[in-house]
């Protein structure tokens, strides 16, 4: 059985159909990715995971326990940690407050938040401008603050929303490496968006292609980017393999 | 807070505990003011500086209580150490209800706003018809003993009133301080910068924002039961006005919203300001109602033209208080 089960989910937004019948599974310690190109569905499939969307039909199941039609705050509390593809940062807060925040859903108190915060940042390379308001911090801080601020909350599952886009290629790499570590030593099962395909590349063992809502391909990343069916739709869109 | 901050914060706590005994009457009614808007302020900005929320009705806190504790002694002799519970529990409770009907409803920004000030409004009707309290026509509290320091039915000369006001100004200082650093000051600054995030972190928003209003209505209810001891007379023309509502959140918006201190020293520069143009104006006998109105308006301008975060972020820094040692 995966850790994170999608089936038979559907979304539709006044008539327009996000999501169509989407069904798959995330095994417990992998890395998935999922693809598409622009309006096939992922942040909607993603939100739908996250609590933000209630599916019109079908089920998400996490450990074998339904979470569909739970809030937010419950389903980080079941253990699925999410980012933003428009970075949310606290801004007003300083870089370690922000980390502190996600740090308390599973520490006693802040004295513990603070220490975990402090490790999650230095494994992230922020612990120097641990002290800048996030607001200071350049686009891609801002996204590795984003990831350090939903691994606080030690999740099960990572949900990644695009956290590559805007990044320098070496900064992608040093990115891919610390899910890498993360996924290798903790065993955490990473969910990612990702338009960046070098990332995908590198981090997914198994990928699965969204197009006008519905899954058309899936499979290793070296099948994933040879079929025939995701060529096509992604003819005419950038792609960097 | 740094070694310079400490020690300026006990001087200035000395300062104010030793004020009584060379000030005349005159100048301890305008401390006793300063310490009632620099706490209603604090109260405040718990909800709207720490939480985000914005109150425009906190009126109807002061007035409910004010209303409950004086009613209680005025028909039954019950003194206003018992009274301000029953105050505390109605204000819980109106902004419990104010809370749930806004947050469980997805109502925030100005539309909340909008919601506080109905229920100050509706309140500040209603009490015009509660004949048992007065009506229209003002609840009245005898003046009496006021050489005689009666501290159990907070009757006495208006030193004891200003060491009221004074412990509990220090006290919501302390609490404030404390919840900033606590998990709820975590999590309401998180509900403040951004709600959904917030959420995706595990944050019960609905639970934690029903929590900073219950709090912030609580400790504006002590204030309230101070009001109605301190000037002896209720009118619910004057204590549910909206103009009330907007005095309470004046201080804390020119001091900083959000900060420990700003509340404080909105609420002395406001006053103070207020009080020498008033007294200016009279003494070159020139008599203009509304004057006072005018000034808020204009210092409340220059305020956030040219220190949007309020007057405290900025001299902190340039005092040299920030940061730790």
């Amino acid at each position: 059985m995966a850790l994170l089960e999608v089936e038979k989910v559907c979304k539709s937004f006044r008539g327009l159909r996000a999501v169509v019948d989407a069904s798959f599974g995330v095994a417990e310690g992998s890395i998935v990715g999922l693809i598409g190109p622009n309006g096939a569905g992922k942040t909607t499939i993603f939100n739908v995971v996250a609590g933000v969307l209630v599916p019109d039909s079908g089920e998400i199941r996490f450990g074998g326990r339904r979470i569909d039609g739970l809030r937010p705050d419950q389903v980080c509390a079941a253990g699925i940690g999410r980012t933003f593809q428009l970075v949310r940062p606290f801004a007003g807060l300083s870089v370690l407050d922000n980390v502190i925040v996600g740090a308390l859903k599973r520490a006693a108190g802040v004295p513990e938040a603070r220490r975990h915060a402090l490790e999650i940042l230095e494994k992230l390379g922020l612990g120097a401008r641990r002290d800048l308001p996030a607001a200071a911090l350049t686009l891609p801080d801002r996204k590795r603050l984003e990831v350090a601020r939903a691994l606080a909350t030690r999740p099960r599952l990572l949900l990644l929303d695009e956290v590559m886009a805007g990044l320098r290629p070496t900064e992608c790499d040093q990115m891919v490496e610390v899910f890498r570590e993360i996924n290798r030593r903790e065993g955490l099962t990473i969910l990612l968006i990702e338009h960046v395909m070098r990332a995908v590349m590198a981090l997914a063992q198994h990928i699965v292609v969204l197009h006008h809502g519905e899954i058309i391909a899936r499979g290793t990343p070296e099948k994933v980017v040879r079929d025939p069916a995701v060529l096509e739709c992604y003819l005419g869109e950038e792609t960097e393999v | 807070m740094n070694r310079r901050a400490a020690v300026l914060l006990a001087m200035l706590a000395a300062a104010l505990i030793l004020l009584p005994a060379v000030a005349n009457s005159y100048v301890l009614s305008v401390a006793t003011l300063i310490l009632f808007f620099a706490y209603t302020g604090q109260a405040w900005n718990v909800m709207m500086g720490f939480a985000g929320q914005l109150s425009l009705g906190h009126s109807l806190y002061v007035g409910v209580a004010a209303y409950a504790a004086a009613g209680l002694f005025f028909h039954f002799g019950i003194g206003p150490w018992a009274g301000v519970w029953l105050a505390m529990l109605l204000c819980t409770a109106l902004g419990a209800v104010i809370g749930f009907l806004a947050f469980r409803f997805g109502i925030s920004g100005v539309y909340f706003a909008l919601l506080t000030i109905a229920f100050a409004e509706f309140t500040r009707i209603g009490f015009d018809h509660i004949d048992w309290l007065g009506g229209p026509g003002g609840l009245f509290i005898k003046v009496e003993q006021r050489e005689h320091m009666d501290l159990l039915d907070l009757r006495g000369p208006p030193q004891m009133f200003y060491y009221v006001m004074l412990a509990l100004t220090a006290g919501a200082f302390a609490l404030c301080a404390w919840l900033l650093r606590s998990r709820a000051g975590y999590y309401w600054q998180a509900i403040r910068e951004d709600e959904q995030a917030a959420q995706a972190l595990g944050i019960n928003t609905f639970r934690w924002k029903m929590l900073a209003m219950v709090l912030s209505s609580a400790l504006t209810a002590l204030a309230g039961v101070f009001f109605a001891f301190y000037y002896n007379n209720l009118f619910p023309e004057q204590i549910f006005h909206i103009s009330r509502s907007i005095e309470i959140i004046l201080g804390p918006v020119i001091g900083g919203v959000g900060t420990l201190f700003g509340p404080i020293l909105g609420a002395a520069v406001l006053t103070i300001l207020a009080d020498s143009i008033t007294e200016l104006l009279a003494a070159l006998g020139i008599e203009i109602p509304g004057v006072k109105q005018v000034f808020y308006g204009v210092v409340l301008l220059a305020v956030v033209m040219f220190l949007p975060h309020g007057i405290w972020p900025t001299l902190a820094r340039k005092l040299g208080l920030e940061g730790r040692d």
